[in-house]
């Protein structure tokens, strides 16, 4: 680890992005994951003879809204353009992409490191473009070379993508963890993609080189692909960073490749040559005329865009005191921060509410593996209720936990839990003093003890005292009272 | 009644006034076929069934009087690069041998609209790809006027099938010719409309940013009924123009004495026929002496216009055509062991040899290293070339010149030496990189009784003076009446 010191990794990313359009991006075509395969297809997306394209506009206003929030200039005339090469699983043998005209270029992403320090990671260019099918390769062995058949789901051809460039700006493989966080939780914030790297929704490739410190020349660089999650992507880098200093210290050269993450064993590995210097041809769309992007539009856009994520951390830890941790995670997903904002709405209470939901809520959600807190069933107004009632001494902490766990399965309000099943707290001492008698009593030999000095006898009363009550007095109180009348 | 040779708007007089049957035009018509085209060799494919259903169809709204258009009950015929429904469409392409499409080209739904009959698939060049049919992958077509000679091409199937009574009219598609030149070669009056008049939508590319669909027809009358039904927007296709379509063929008369002819000198030079010339400038006097004014007019990037089009139309061919490879549809090599041999194969057994040339021709000029040298200049010079008839349109409203330097071929003339068969579009290439409407009319006959054609090329989406201008010509000259003996 030593040798990393004297030398600089220079890392650049390119993302796709699926958008969520309703419909393909030059047909009619439902875009969908997951359905049974060749249901979504028509002569267009199918590439038959005489089919043409039609731009979806809803594609590119969402192309639109990241070059906006990328912070990039955005093309007021921008085109189509064709990207030749043969593949199966590409109908027409060519990609209808952007070649010189990028919807968006020349922007930014500003990503805070664990440090704090915050670092522009600038953006090259962003362009449209559509997706290929997907290959179903029969085979017994898992080569792709020894399938008996292969077979071709066209459901994904012709779905709109965006592909995000980033300039070489990144240093360290947990930069590019970080920005791949920040790209992602933007994106979603603009609901323009649900970015997930296990449906294929938001996909990467990394360009890596290293070059000893104080170098101008950047080194060789090597493309990896197939990595299929944020740590994959991080872990490949690193793996991927290791080996070329390796092979610097040792004299060795490092071709300019691409490789390949394997996650399993946890290396690159070249893809030896298969691919083939490509030339695509790139020339101008001819079935689809450019495309004029005006002020109005743009300012249109400009509005629906929300507070993102960064910004509005900072107001969290602003407005409502929160450890910055607190607020970064909170603001992860828009919509666990509207929940949050929500819960405090009802209860006054910040700390508390971020508390419930980072520890409890998204505990259970993660057990549960759901995604996103608007699937499940505690509406954040039950929640604020909830922290209320804890505040207002109505239930102890542990019941409130108790109650939510209710509230988590059946979504049914807190007071309503309470009262259904009498949980609320003992507050009257009387009756406290009716249970601590009884054990007493029973305790006798204990209480003796206590009286002679051993005080850690206490716990084990109230204890007791709480498990006559099931839990409902008021620990404090029970506390307080036993304390009086042993001490009497 | 040899309903056969009939033109539309003689059919429709008698089919409103139930003289005649759509089915009885469909018996005249096929019967006629049987007995002409075994020598002419213009359809791929007839649709009998399919032509008897939709004729009934025509026939029902006849009968109760509902939604007639002057093309309900008329029999035509289609290039077979038009995509029909369940229909083999083939491209006169080995590749495409038995290929039915799952969809129906725009052009096609809306004659079916309209009420036409569908009578057949036409003859081409494979891909559209030649000046003389000889391309097919199937056979060549024969030029009725003579069965050594050949069609003109691309569109030579829809050519000879007008000429030779074999359809009362055909659709046909022009990319640097393919409806004009084998109209002048077979005598017929053949329109290539303003780029983005006509729907794509189904029409099997060749060069996406200069095909059109276009009428053949025995009239101009004709041409204009059908392509009033064929224009117009289209959704699916975004480089149509959302431009009103009017009843070109309502409006037909006009005051030749407004109109301003342009003659530009550089297609009248050597090398062209004696007799074409002869014919074209006797042509031209006939509307001098009309009332037209007749200007001399130049268009001095013509010489480019050729070695554009070999640039522009093969990239965008190369790219079209590199679906075909087997993986979906169409011929494939199975014998192959991988993937890439998989493509070679089927590539090198599916198609022709002009088909190859250009695709190596496009994928040539669109290579990193050669792009800016090739595609893009020739774009620029393309740019220079609309900017020719540009200045010629601000003093004229329509351009004379005759459609093809010479008539007819002789079949196997010149299949061996492509460069002298591509001057044979020398003069339709120009303006239609200029995305211009150009018809071509008969004029008169060379000494071996072959069809001269006549060019006039109009202004972006001015159709009408086109129709307008031939219209008055052929109410006063007969060259488009002859009908060939075929023997």
């Amino acid at each position: 680890m030593d040798l990393k010191k004297n030398y600089e990794t220079v890392i650049g990313l390119e993302v796709h992005v699926e958008l969520n359009t309703k419909t393909k991006a030059f047909c009619g075509c439902m875009n969908k994951f997951g359905e049974e395969p060749n249901t979504f297809i028509c002569p267009v997306c199918l590439g038959l003879p005489g089919s043409l394209p039609v731009i979806n506009f809803e594609m590119v206003r969402r192309a639109v809204k990241i070059g906006l929030v990328l912070n990039c200039m955005i093309s007021d005339i921008t085109k189509f353009d064709r990207k030749n090469y043969y593949y199966p699983d590409l109908p027409k043998a060519y990609q209808i992409s952007q070649y010189d005209t990028p919807i968006a270029k020349n922007g930014f992403v500003e990503i805070i490191n664990k440090d704090g320090s915050k670092k522009k990671i600038g953006i090259i260019r962003a362009h449209m473009e559509e997706d290929a099918g997907k290959l179903l390769h029969l085979t017994k062995t898992g080569q792709i070379g020894e399938a008996e058949e292969s077979l071709v789901d066209y459901n994904r051809a012709g779905v709109p993508l965006i592909e995000i460039v980033s300039a070489p700006d990144i240093r360290t493989p947990e930069e590019a963890y970080i920005y791949l966080k920040t790209l992602r939780a933007i994106l979603r914030y603009i609901d323009v993609s649900d970015c997930n790297m296990e449906e294929g929704s938001f996909r990467c490739d990394a360009n890596i080189s290293v070059r000893k410190k104080g170098e101008e020349k950047l080194g060789v660089k090597v493309e990896i692909k197939n990595m299929n999650s944020f740590r994959n992507v991080q872990k490949a880098l690193e793996y991927e960073e290791q080996r070329q200093i390796q092979l610097l210290e040792n004299g060795q050269k490092i071709i300019q490749e691409t490789r390949l993450w394997d996650a399993n064993k946890e290396k690159t590995f070249s893809m030896r040559g298969k691919e083939e210097a490509h030339d695509y041809r790139y020339f101008p769309e001819p079935d689809l005329p450019p495309i004029e992007i005006s002020k109005e539009m743009i300012n249109e856009i400009k509005k629906e865009i929300p507070e993102l994520p960064v910004v509005k951390a900072q107001r969290f830890i602003k407005e409502y005191d929160l450890p910055e941790y607190d607020a970064f995670l909170l603001t992860e997903e828009k919509e666990t921060a509207d929940f949050f904002e929500n819960v405090v709405k009802v209860c006054g209470e910040p700390k508390l509410s971020s508390n419930w939901i980072m520890v409890e809520l998204l505990a259970k959600m993660n057990q549960d593996n759901i995604k996103n807190i608007n699937e499940i069933k505690i509406k954040p107004e039950d929640l604020g209720n909830l922290i209320l009632l804890i505040k207002k001494g109505t239930i102890s902490g542990k019941i409130a936990k108790e109650v939510f766990t209710e509230m988590y399965k059946t979504g049914k309000d807190p007071e309503k839990i309470v009262n259904e099943k009498g949980l609320i707290q003992i507050t009257d001492s009387k009756i406290i003093e009716e249970v601590i008698d009884k054990v007493i009593s029973a305790n006798q030999k204990i209480v003796d003890d206590i009286k002679g000095g051993k005080e850690k006898g206490i716990g084990f009363l109230v204890g007791q005292v709480m498990k006559e009550t099931k839990g409902k007095a008021n620990p404090q109180l029970v506390n307080e009272l036993l304390k009086s009348k042993i001490y009497k | 009644m040899e309903l056969f040779k009939l033109t539309i708007e003689e059919l429709h007089k008698q089919l409103i006034e139930k003289k005649v049957k759509p089915s009885e035009i469909l018996d005249s018509i096929y019967k006629r076929i049987e007995s002409v085209d075994p020598k002419i060799k213009a359809y791929l494919l007839l649709t009998k069934e399919l032509a008897y259903n939709m004729a009934k169809k025509a026939e029902e709204k006849i009968m109760k009087n509902e939604n007639i258009t002057e093309l309900t009950g008329i029999p035509v015929a289609i290039k077979d690069n038009m995509c029909l429904e369940g229909v083999p469409t083939t491209c006169a392409a080995k590749m495409l041998e038995g290929y039915k499409p799952p969809y129906t080209a725009t052009v096609l739904e809306r004659l079916k609209d309209a009420g036409a009959v569908f009578l057949g698939k036409l003859n081409m060049d494979e891909y559209a790809f030649g000046s003389s049919t000889e391309n097919s992958s199937f056979f060549p077509t024969r030029n009725p006027w003579d069965l050594e000679r050949v069609p003109g091409g691309s569109s030579g199937g829809s050519a000879a099938a007008v000429a030779a009574d074999l359809c009362i009219a055909a659709l046909g598609s022009d990319t640097g010719g393919s409806i004009k030149q084998p109209a002048a070669l077979c005598g017929i009056t053949g329109l290539k409309p303003t780029y983005g008049r006509v729907s794509r939508y189904g029409l099997i590319a060749f060069a996406s940013s200069l095909d059109q669909i276009g009428p053949m027809t025995k009239t101009i009358k004709d041409n204009a009924i059908l392509l009033k039904y064929i224009a117009g927007k289209d959704k699916k296709d975004s480089t149509t123009a959302d431009i009103k379509v009017i009843d070109f063929a309502e409006n037909l008369e006009c005051d030749i004495k407004k109109f301003k002819i342009g003659i530009p000198k550089e297609y009248f030079i050597e090398g062209i026929q004696d007799e074409v010339k002869e014919n074209v400038l006797s042509a031209i006097e006939f509307f001098r002496k009309k009332g037209a004014q007749i200007i001399d007019i130049s268009l001095p990037h013509t010489d480019y216009a050729i070695d554009v089009y070999y640039i522009i139309a093969p990239a965008e061919a190369s790219s079209n055509l590199a679906r075909f490879d087997g993986v979906q549809y169409g011929l494939r090599d199975t014998e192959a062991e991988n993937i890439i041999d998989m493509y070679k194969n089927s590539r090198q057994k599916g198609f022709g040899k002009e088909t190859k040339r250009r695709i190596m021709l496009g994928t040539y000029v669109l290579s990193s290293g050669y792009y800016d040298a090739y595609y893009k200049k020739a774009q620029k010079v393309r740019t220079l070339i609309k900017q020719d008839f540009n200045f010629a349109f601000e003093k004229v409203d329509v351009i004379i010149t005759p459609t093809s330097p010479t008539t007819a071929f002789k079949i196997g003339e010149k299949i061996s030496d492509p460069l002298t068969m591509y001057l044979s579009d020398i003069f339709t290439i120009a303006p239609n990189l200029a995305a211009l409407p150009g018809i071509s009319i008969p004029c008169g006959f060379d000494k071996n009784n072959l069809p001269i054609g006549l060019q006039i090329i109009g202004k972006p989406f001015k159709e009408d003076d086109l129709y307008k201008i031939a219209y008055l010509y052929q109410k006063e000259t007969n060259w488009h009446l002859k009908k060939p003996d075929i023997n």
